[in-house]
């Protein structure tokens, strides 16, 4: 009896695979992240909002790296998130220790998106109750992708996830253009970010990461997104 | 005898100018016994990626299918070609996981990148490399081999010449191995192409 170890997602009679869709709407309830990729860089951005003054923000990052080169942030659970960007770290570094190169940004997508996929299928667990926005800088250039819960990437110009990821999408798909710089498309974040923003938006409960053509992807100080807040004025 | 000595065998990898040139012996033998004379320990990877393994006979081809599976695997993944580098770091990792029962193989990679630069590098058969701005060598007769190298070898080569100095380096140290030889291949690895050539030598 107990090695019976059978999958929790199945299929309805219409073909649907309600698990997923129900991580989905996790997911759109979550507060927003979003991505721009210039013609010379990449920046994510995400709402980092606490409920409460006593909340330590030093101690707290959604943007994490997973190489020099790559980054993630997230829409839904943060705990989920956790488990998604060490497993991403350990597949980086097996990856370089094989190849001693540093994972392209589309190996590490995949192997995300594989894991995704496995939580789908595997006995006993339940999927991701996050969506992935993965930044990074390599040989093929700036990328952003989208990695949902079933497992499905995208590769996006711009994109935004969490609440209210509609307006901001049709926000973006305004202002977008395939030419925009790096500082520019940090700015049109901002923007895009502030359109959904309950409360007033400031450095300390916004996240900014950016890579460039150094292909060194960091999350900015609240001091430099204060900097750019005010150009944004 | 020892294990790498079992089947004979030679391998060189030069740098020239633009270039790069990789060439082995032809012999298979049992010990003294020799039993084929078209063995080749050369094997193509890429267009300008090349692996020469020298050592136990079966060993060579075991990891030759091996590399080729894995870099058709990283083709239809990464969807590019691996490069030299990497094709050198997977090659000591995959010798290192053997580390308490080895491949019996000392491989030497030898190609040019993307941007055409030169890169050749020797192993052991544990998978500590070796990474060369001129030659490096592995197989039976390695004294024989470093010490024809050493006198022959110059810096910036073209093609011809490369492959002139290449030839000669192999058969001349062979020519003193009683289990290397029996011809060999050399392979020119240029931006435009290689070009490969079956030397005849001292039947025996």
């Amino acid at each position: 009896m107990g090695d019976m170890n059978f999958s929790l997602t199945t299929f309805n009679k219409s073909g649907k695979l309600l698990q997923i869709e129900y991580a989905l709407n996790r997911v759109q309830q979550g507060k927003m992240a979003l991505g721009i990729k210039a013609r010379n860089g990449v920046v994510i951005a995400s709402d980092k909002k606490v409920n409460s003054v006593l909340v330590d923000l030093d101690d707290y990052q959604k943007i994490q790296n997973i190489t020099p080169s790559t980054g993630f942030v997230y829409a839904g659970m943060g705990p989920d998130f956790r488990v998604q960007v060490r497993n991403a770290r350990k597949e980086a570094q097996k990856y370089y220790l094989t190849y001693r190169e540093v994972q392209p940004v589309s190996q590490i997508v995949k192997e995300s998106a594989l894991l995704m996929q496995e939580y789908t299928q595997s006995g006993g667990v339940r999927a991701f109750g996050v969506s992935l926005l993965v930044a990074g800088y390599d040989d093929d250039g700036p990328q952003l992708y989208q990695v949902d819960p079933s497992g499905a990437a995208f590769g996006w110009k711009a994109t935004a996830i969490g609440k209210n990821y509609v307006n901001a999408k049709n926000f973006l798909e305004r202002r977008y253009s395939d030419d925009v710089e790096l500082d520019d498309a940090v700015h049109i974040a901002l923007l895009t970010l502030r359109e959904s923003y309950e409360g007033e938006m400031n450095e300390h409960n916004i996240e900014v990461g950016i890579v460039g053509e150094d292909r060194i992807f960091r999350v900015l100080t609240p001091a430099e997104v204060k900097d750019y807040l005010e150009e944004a004025n | 005898m020892s294990i790498l000595q079992y089947n004979g065998g030679a391998v060189i990898a030069m740098k020239g100018l633009n270039c790069v040139g990789i060439c082995s012996d032809l012999r298979l033998g049992l010990q003294q016994q020799t039993v084929a004379m078209n063995f080749k320990k050369v094997f193509q990877i890429t267009d300008k990626l090349y692996v020469g393994l020298t050592g136990l006979a079966t060993d060579v081809l075991s990891l030759e299918h091996l590399l080729n599976f894995r870099c058709k695997l990283y083709k239809l993944k990464e969807n590019r070609e691996i490069s030299p580098k990497a094709f050198g770091a997977m090659l000591s990792s995959l010798l290192y996981e053997k580390r308490f029962g080895p491949w019996f193989s000392e491989p030497v990679v030898c190609g040019l990148d993307a941007n055409n630069n030169a890169f050749l590098s020797g192993m052991d058969l544990i998978g500590a490399p070796v990474f060369s701005d001129d030659f490096t060598v592995a197989g039976t007769c390695t004294q024989n081999l470093h010490g024809m190298c050493e006198a022959l070898y110059r810096p910036n080569m073209d093609p011809e010449e490369l492959f002139e100095v290449l030839s000669q380096c192999l058969l001349s140290a062979v020519d003193r191995d009683a289990l290397s030889g029996w011809g060999a291949v050399v392979h020119i690895i240029t931006p435009e192409g290689t070009i490969t050539r079956t030397l005849k030598c001292r039947q025996d």
